[in-house]
């Protein structure tokens, strides 16, 4: 059964359509794996062992039957637990939709089955994807495969962590700030952002509207190309979603991009050794050299409005995580506002004389902190008489970040970059300091706010032998670059390097 | 307003805020049915209900309900607006948020003309007309429970703010059922007041002068007044009961001291009625909807749904007057919605007479409409029978009698004017010789009668009558009135 486990999502979804593997057996194959190790890393929230196995049973009786069963066609996946699903619980991992049935399927979540794929169940994550290292989940901590004494990253660091653990083959999370790309770097997989608007956000649960986005995480390259292909393209349900056509992305895959130009920001490259740790540049300077190699052009471009400062103190700050922390808190005080237990979710038991103490009573009583804080530090910013100081100046400073790429985007095909300042941090390390968990980010928050593509590549371990990943940013709509560019270091430098705990 | 006692000069100043339901086949932001009157909680889905990850999905038939309902108000209809959340927590409005517009409205910068009772008109400018979200309804039929029914909630709702140009009662019925009508012309409401398709707000204040000094009362406004009478009980009370605050406290009920207050109204009363102060005003934390894309309005759309528009009630009405030879009374009545005029303007160009037309539908039309309590259009007359039948008494084919007849049987049965008068005999003996033969004895039977008037005293006109509608009634209605009452003119005269 091992090797089952060592397939990528499409070597395996060909070898189920080939009829070598039976789409039951891959799917028990990982059940079992969830049983013998979850308990240690704590990816999942919940699963559905019934249900996988049933729908993996029809897809062996529809191949037999000499059905399609899809490009993804008995491929066990896993499901970030705010992706809205039929069957089971949709809880974002807080206390306030423990219980949670949502009478609706995520249009991201709909094309996957469509495709073939076995849902094995919803992975843990920052409570509503407020956080970067999956502790401020209100259900439980997961820990990162590598190290269990260490984050797997968050927001979703419990699909980062199933990929990693190889607890499913293959999974989806959803990035407002970097949620995709951190923990696939801290957990040593791939991980993609698509362009805002490239995956239907129905059915997600929305955190920060005007950047939540849905994407992939997986064993390789190919695998994001191809788990992508399957989730864009416009969506009814979704205004924002954009509806021009999906290229073949995997058509392309195998093609380099010749005469390849590689932009590297230099606000990017801090002298800092909190700013970017030194195996971490070193990893990325190497990486930048593979690419030479393989004759990319490498040229310095500049993004001053998401410049990574350094204060007298030491403290990093950051235009981008600032304003990045502006939009989305406003945003979430609004989406969040939805949980009063009036119409659903938790309610309070305590009597209660009125309907604000009902309402105030139930908030306090199910969600967490950070939620808190974010929804705090949201109304704050869009209460009259602060509107322009903070919201609409953080549009202002988002419209220049943006404008930044576009202009670099003049010079390069795609930017390269760490997709995190450090590897996989302790648990606890950062909890105190909310500010510094923030800094988790600076390298992949601009491209939020900028509605751009971004893909976190493995390419290194660090000193104490945790992954550390590599990002490549495109521009709007141009994914096909980026994973042709990230395959091409791939092929270069196969990562083949396992996780201690999924052994 | 003067009061004589302390030559004090008042004017109410008065704008008014109204709320239209759009009369859209579904909801704002879903697909759910826009219908009054189904159980609770019926037409609803998941993006109605607020609940997570789902998403809204802009209706664009609501959007040019409300940009002809702009145009028609003679405002700017920008060629971008968006889409904004409200926010505030009421256990009606399932995201606690509404979504609105805040800065950039669906039109702007328009007015009204309405009709004053001297017979002149005066503009009303509007402000602004936004297009939004309705709430749910909180029920309390259920003891010790508030019920929550959500199938209002994400009806398309106009919100058209007025500028505060209205100075009386008057004016503000003038307003308001100007715009009554307006909507319901252009097919964007019904505008029932019943269904709550249509609720005001009136924010009222007092400029008065006293010995060459103007007081401005603090503006009150008063929240969800639902139907025409609660608007001038509330306007007329207002301006009362702030003119006798005002005379109690001079240097202390105004404005500058007081500001702005917020009353409701009561109905059993027909008063206002103080509402608690809030704590502190309301924070709507307005943010752009980051769920919904802007609006872009096209010229080509624009034009189109202005295209759609047609005449106005006040432009037909005037021109009613000038090419039917209406008076006023007749052609306001005739204007109160579009298919009423249409029905007129139809029938004319098919041939009949206009006032012919007008008799009948002012007429027994519009007795029939008030028993049903619908529009004279809806009385289900074609205008292929309205023609017909306003053709026939032209040519004298029947008489003013018995045209209500035949037009009383088409409404309860159907069917041709003129084969109805052929069956019931309601044609016009158009024989002179038959005509005179009734009035002959018409005569002989009556002498008492044809004594009255061959004597002159003040019965002749009477008597004169009596002996036509013995005519008439000989005839059983089929005798010409006009041929009648010449030949007893000319017997007896």
């Amino acid at each position: 059964m091992s090797e089952i486990l060592d397939l990528t999502a499409a070597e395996l979804a060909a070898a189920v359509a080939a009829g070598e593997i039976a789409a039951v057996d891959a799917t028990r194959a990982y059940l079992d794996a969830i049983s013998a190790r979850d308990r240690d890393i704590r990816a999942y929230n919940e699963t559905y062992p019934d249900e996988a196995l049933a729908r993996a049973k029809r897809i062996d009786a529809d191949r037999v039957a000499g059905k399609n069963i899809g490009p993804l066609g008995g491929v066990p996946v896993a499901l970030k637990d705010n992706l809205c699903t039929t069957h089971g619980r949709t809880t974002c991992a807080s206390k306030y939709l423990a219980d949670f049935r949502a009478p609706y399927t995520a249009t991201a979540v709909a094309k996957l089955e469509a495709a073939g794929a076995v849902v094995l169940g919803k992975t843990n994550m920052d409570e509503f994807a407020m956080g970067s290292s999956t502790e401020n989940s209100g259900l439980h901590a997961t820990k990162n495969p590598w190290d269990v004494g260490r984050v797997p990253g968050g927001s979703s660091g419990g699909s980062a962590a199933a990929v990693a653990g190889r607890l499913c083959a293959a999974a989806l999370g959803s990035d407002t700030g970097g949620s995709i790309r951190q923990p696939a770097a801290f957990c040593g997989v791939v991980g993609c952002k698509p362009t805002y608007g490239r995956v239907s956000r129905y059915g997600l649960v929305a955190f920060g509207s005007s950047l939540d986005q849905i994407g992939p995480l997986t064993r390789d390259v190919k695998d994001a190309a191809l788990l992508t292909q399957i989730i864009a393209g416009g969506d009814p349900a979704d205004s924002t979603c954009l509806g021009d056509s999906v290229p073949d992305y995997l058509a392309s895959l195998d093609q380099p991009i010749p005469n390849l130009r590689i932009g590297l920001p230099r606000e990017f490259f801090p002298n800092n050794n909190e700013a970017l740790r030194p195996d971490v540049r070193a990893a990325i300077e190497k990486a930048i050299e593979a690419y030479k190699a393989m004759g990319a052009e490498i040229v310095e471009v500049s993004l001053p409005h998401s410049r990574i400062d350094v204060g007298d103190d030491g403290a990093i700050s950051s235009f981008a995580v600032s304003a990045y922390y502006i939009v989305c808190t406003a945003e979430c005080s609004s989406n969040l506002a939805r949980f009063d237990s009036v119409h659903y979710g938790h309610r309070t038991k305590q009597p209660v004389e009125d309907i604000v103490t009902l309402y105030s009573r139930s908030r306090a009583e199910s969600l967490g902190q950070e939620v808190k804080r974010r929804i705090m530090l949201g109304t704050y910013a869009l209460s009259s008489g602060y509107y322009d100081a903070y919201y609409n100046k953080a549009l202002k400073v988002r419209r220049l970040i943006a404008n930044d790429f576009k202009a670099a985007f003049g010079k390069c095909d795609v930017i390269l970059c760490p997709t995190t300042p450090t590897p996989a941090f302790r648990l606890g390390e950062k909890t105190a300091n909310p500010i510094e968990m923030y800094m988790a980010d600076i390298y992949t928050i601009s491209l939020n706010l900028a509605g751009l593509p971004g893909l976190s590549l493995p390419v290194g371990l660090s000193d104490e032998n945790l992954p550390i990943g590599m990002q490549l940013i495109g521009p709007v709509l141009c994914e096909e670059n980026l994973f042709r560019a990230a395959a091409m270091y791939e092929r270069a430098r196969p990562a083949q390097w396992l996780p201690p705990c999924a052994n | 307003m003067t009061n004589t006692a302390q030559t004090d000069t008042i004017q109410p100043v008065v704008g008014l805020e109204i709320h239209v339901e759009l009369a859209t086949e579904t909801k704002m932001f879903c697909r759910c049915r826009n219908h009054f009157g189904d159980p609770p909680n019926t037409n609803v889905c998941p993006v109605c209900l607020g609940m997570p990850g789902v998403l809204p999905v802009m209706n664009g038939r609501a959007v040019e309900f409300a940009m002809k309902v702009g145009l028609a108000l003679n405002c700017t209809v920008p060629g971008y607006t968006k889409w904004d959340r409200k926010n505030y927590y009421y256990p009606d409005l399932p995201k606690n948020y509404q979504i609105s517009q805040y800065d950039l409205p669906l039109a702007q910068n328009g007015f009204l003309e309405i009709p004053l009772s001297s017979g002149e008109t005066k503009q009303i400018r509007v402000l602004r007309a936004h297009l939004e979200e309705d709430a749910g309804k909180n029920t309390h039929d259920i003891p010790g429970c508030t019920g929550v029914d959500l199938n209002r909630a994400g009806v398309p709702l106009l919100e058209i703010v007025s500028e505060p140009d209205m100075n009386s009662v008057e004016e503000v019925m003038g307003y308001a059922k100007s715009m009554h009508r307006l909507v319901r012309w252009l097919g964007v409401s019904e505008a029932n007041m019943q269904m709550g398709h249509m609720r005001f707000e009136p924010n009222i204040n007092l400029h008065i002068t006293r010995g060459g000094v103007t007081y401005k009362t603090p503006i009150v406004e008063v929240k969800n007044l639902n139907s025409f009478r609660a608007l001038e009980n509330a306007v007329a009370f207002e301006i009362q009961r702030q003119y006798d605050e005002w005379q109690g406290n001079p240097e202390g009920f105004v404005l500058a001291k007081l500001g702005k207050q917020n009353r409701g109204y009561d109905d059993g009363t027909c008063k206002t009625v103080f509402q608690r102060e809030k704590e502190e005003a309301h924070d709507y934390r307005y943010l752009p909807d980051p769920d919904l894309v802007p609006v872009t309005v096209s010229d080509e759309w624009r034009q189109r749904v202005a295209g759609e528009i047609g005449e106005l009630p006040l432009a037909r009405r005037a021109r009613f007057m000038a090419d039917y030879g209406l008076n006023f009374k007749d052609a306001d009545a005739l204007t109160q919605d579009a298919p009423t005029g249409d029905l007129l303007d139809q029938s004319v160009a098919a041939g009949a007479e206009a006032k012919r037309c007008v008799n009948l539908l002012l007429g027994r039309g519009a007795a029939v409409a008030n028993e049903r309590g619908c529009a004279i259009a809806d009385i289900g007359v074609t205008v292929e029978q309205l023609a017909e039948l306003a053709k026939m008494m032209s040519a004298g084919d029947v008489n003013a009698t018995a045209a209500d007849k035949i037009f009383e049987k088409l409404l309860a049965e159907g069917g041709q004017p003129r084969a109805i008068a052929e069956k019931q005999g309601l044609l016009t003996v158009k024989d002179l010789g038959q005509v005179e033969q009734w009035v002959d004895a018409a005569i002989a039977a009556n002498p008492q009668a044809v004594e009255e008037i061959q004597s002159g005293g003040k019965k002749q006109k009477k008597a004169f009558g009596f002996l036509t509608g013995q005519v008439m009634q000989a005839s059983k209605g089929a005798a010409p009135p006009a041929e009648v009452q010449k030949l007893l003119q000319q017997k007896l005269g």
